[in-house]
């Protein structure tokens, strides 16, 4: 049982430090240009494949550095020519803007990658088990996927809240008129906030592509888990993205192990239900077959009882 | 005044004309599978298999005395809706032939649409040739006269692997994981119902369903297995199902024997050898590249060498080829490509097959019974999977003869 605790502990942290480096940017972009940026898991996409095709090249570290900075330009070179020439045009045409730009990354990378996984394989340096607890063994790929993504966290953490162009940022998410009339160039910095939310959302493409599965469905099977996060922990709150990333990563690895179902529950105060009765399925369904569901069930219940988000100021 | 067409014209219109007389005369046959998303990487494979095959018959001379065949691709992105959209659009573009393995849903969906269509479009039927979709139901309650199977029912299956794990002493706690959808269901089913009934002292100490073709991660599946303390598992999962279950396996050093319907499929010889389990990887099919037969392994050899690329993935599903072939010999014995007469040879059709074994069609439920290898995955073969030198050995082979077991099939034929 403790190794179970301890393991699914371990996977869950990693799955919502993962998300995470998603999240991050996303609601950082949000907050500051009020886009809800559907292209944004694509990103994470790129960067898994051109990480792979990198390591094809070169090896596995060189593309861990360059896939995120390339994934980054050409986040910049969107919301340069992209984003900004649709924003005058209101809110729903730059929405419209990234929900097309997702197909067409997604296209695009089956014309280039084929529509089947490719074969992203871990580093050999990292290619061995990092422990062994109660017999059962922990890849050090993955110890190093957690640290990379806590020390980006800090990184981030203290770019934002040290530094002068956190300074800068921090003040361009509530009050970008003032910060312009002060002279700082606001769309650069809208530019720079969009290319390195997708750097970063590259570099969990890189670190996560070998572990998980580098194939074009990446993108679409973790873009909506992520409009969660944000929604859940506040748009453009980053303690709050970063809270709501874990709380989702450990409820889902978790949810995974438990056999509850609600006939179970019911049969303790004395309702037996079967499959027979009715809702049918419904009773025997057990917390792990649900649990991809879960977080959808809460961002159904934030955003009834709780539309602020868990740290976020402004409704959603 | 000027002629209507100019000679270079004339020329133009008439090969025009000799081109879409030559596409009549092909057989088209439609390949409905998943060719992206979760299930592509089978999908795909199963394609390679499906165009060697129709080549192969094409360079012997095609079917029905000069004939060719087609294999048309369509993307059902592993989804029974989307099967049925691919379905249509394949019988609007003239095929009367469909072919579609991936997937029981899938399956289930197809034969039922095929049905239909072919009750409201009496002299147009259409065929499903389903070469691998195994849920019973298909050629039990919901069996159909259009639906013809290649590949032995779940149950079967399952039979075949409970006979062989009833003398397995060592055997004291079993894991159960599927897929959820119809056939994980049936899967689920036949093991706790056959385990019960063959090794009551076997203790069943998971019971899991998990989303069908979506999971990236199965590492807290794994840690769930190894916190139950199973010795064994079982499980009918397939594509990446099967190959990122053994992968998380490998990454937590499960150790455990693996009782698996498809473990052999794309992907999957590559986990399991990074498990490191020796040996303790079972599967349950028709065919492996090491039963001993020569036509066999030279045609298994060729495939190889020509479609094997970079992941060297080989031949795999004999019972493709068993349905390609009995396909073009009940064309040419019905001496026509009327999809009915069709039907009506390969109704109860017998066949030796590519390992000179005797295959048969069941009449009643249209169900293809042959011989079944329990095999292992380890070292010491003569031919090896993936390029990983590890290959599969057979441990029991099943007479046809032993895999029949009753249906409950009520077919209507045609009048």
């Amino acid at each position: 049982m403790l190794e179970l605790i301890l393991f699914s502990s371990l996977n869950g942290l990693l799955y919502g430090l993962l998300l995470f480096l998603l999240a991050s940017g996303l609601t950082l972009i949000f907050s500051m240009m009020g886009v809800l940026n559907f292209a944004h898991a694509s990103f994470y996409m790129l960067g898994a494949y051109f990480g792979y095709q990198i390591s094809r090249w070169v090896g596995y570290w060189p593309g861990l550095l360059l896939a995120p900075l390339l994934v980054g330009g050409i986040g910049a070179l969107v919301e340069r020519y992209g984003l900004r020439t649709v924003h005058k045009h209101g809110h729903v045409a730059e929405l419209l803007f990234t929900f097309g730009l997702a197909y067409i990354i997604e296209e695009l990378v089956q014309m280039v990658w084929g529509k089947i996984p490719v074969d992203y394989r871990v580093p050999e340096l990292l290619n061995f088990s990092a422990f062994t607890l109660f017999s059962t063994t922990y890849p050090a790929f993955r110890m190093f996927m957690l640290c990379m993504s806590v020390v980006v966290f800090i990184a981030l953490l203290l770019l934002l809240t040290r530094t002068r162009v956190g300074l800068i940022i921090r003040a361009a998410l509530s009050h970008p008129n003032m910060v312009g009339a002060l002279g700082h160039n606001v769309p650069m910095v809208f530019m720079l906030v969009f290319g390195v939310g997708c750097g970063l959302a590259a570099l969990a493409g890189v670190i996560a592509g070998p572990a998980l599965v580098t194939y074009p469905a990446m993108a679409a099977s973790l873009g909506p888990i992520l409009f969660v996060v944000v929604v859940v922990g506040g748009l453009g709150s980053l303690p709050g993205a970063f809270i709501a990333s874990l709380v989702i990563g450990l409820i889902q690895t978790f949810a995974v192990a438990v056999n509850v179902s609600l006939a179970d529950v019911l049969g303790h105060v004395g309702i037996t239900l079967t499959r027979d009765s009715i809702g049918g399925d419904l009773w025997m369904a057990t917390v792990a077959q649900v649990a991809p569901i879960i977080p959808y069930m809460l961002l159904v219940l934030v955003l009834i009882f709780r539309p602020k988000g868990l740290m976020g100021d402004r409704d959603t | 005044m000027k002629p209507v067409l100019s000679p270079s014209r004339w020329a133009l219109v008439a090969a025009l004309a000799l081109a879409s007389w030559g596409a009549q005369a092909q057989i088209k046959i439609a390949y409905i599978d998943p060719l992206s998303g979760g299930g592509a990487s089978v999908g795909e494979h199963g394609w390679k298999h499906l165009q060697y095959l129709v080549e192969g018959i094409n360079a012997k001379g095609g079917v029905l005395g000069g004939q060719k065949l087609e294999a048309v691709p369509f993307d059902n992105k592993g989804s029974p809706q989307e099967s049925l959209v691919q379905a249509q659009k394949a019988i609007d573009a003239g095929v009367r032939f469909l072919t579609q393995g991936n997937g029981s849903g899938a399956a289930i969906a197809i034969s039922e649409f095929v049905a239909k269509y072919n009750e409201r479009n009496p002299g147009k039927e259409v065929l499903y040739f389903n070469y691998a979709a195994v849920d019973p139901v298909l050629t039990n309650d919901k069996c159909s006269y259009w639906h013809f199977r290649w590949d032995a029912s779940a149950d079967i299956k399952m039979a075949a692997l409970t006979n062989f794990m009833k003398d397995q002493k060592a055997i004291k706690k079993v894991y159960i994981i599927g897929q959820d959808y119809s056939f994980g269901h049936s899967v689920r089913g036949a093991a706790n119902a056959m385990l019960k009934a063959k090794r009551p002292d076997v203790q069943i100490v998971g019971d899991e369903l998990h989303p069908l073709l979506k999971i990236t991660d199965f590492s807290p599946y794994v840690a769930k297995i190894k916190a139950s303390g199973a010795d064994s598992v079982i499980t009918g999962n397939w594509g990446n199902d099967m190959s990122l279950l053994l992968k998380a396996a490998a990454d937590a050093g499960l150790q455990v024997n693996w009782y698996t319907y498809y473990a052999g499929g794309a992907g999957g010889p590559t986990a399991i050898k990074q498990t490191g389990l020796d040996h303790r990887v079972y599967q349950i099919v028709e065919w492996h590249t090491n039963v001993p037969a020569p036509d066999m392994e030279a045609f298994a050899d060729a495939f190889l060498k020509k479609h094997g690329g970079a992941s060297k993935q080989g031949w795999w599903y004999l019972r493709m080829k068993n349905q390609m072939e009995m396909f073009a010999l009940a064309l040419n014995s019905a001496k026509s490509a009327e999809p009915k007469k069709v039907a009506a040879v390969l109704h109860d059709m017998k066949f030796k097959n590519a390992l000179g074994a005797e295959v048969f069609m069941r009449p009643t439920d249209h169900s293809l019974f042959q011989d079944m290898y329990v095999s292992s995955f380890g070292s010491g073969t003569k031919h090896d999977e993936e390029g990983t030198g590890w290959g599969w050995k057979t441990t029991t082979l099943i007479k046809a003869a032993d895999t029949v077991i009753p249906t409950t099939c009520k077919m209507v034929a045609p009048s």
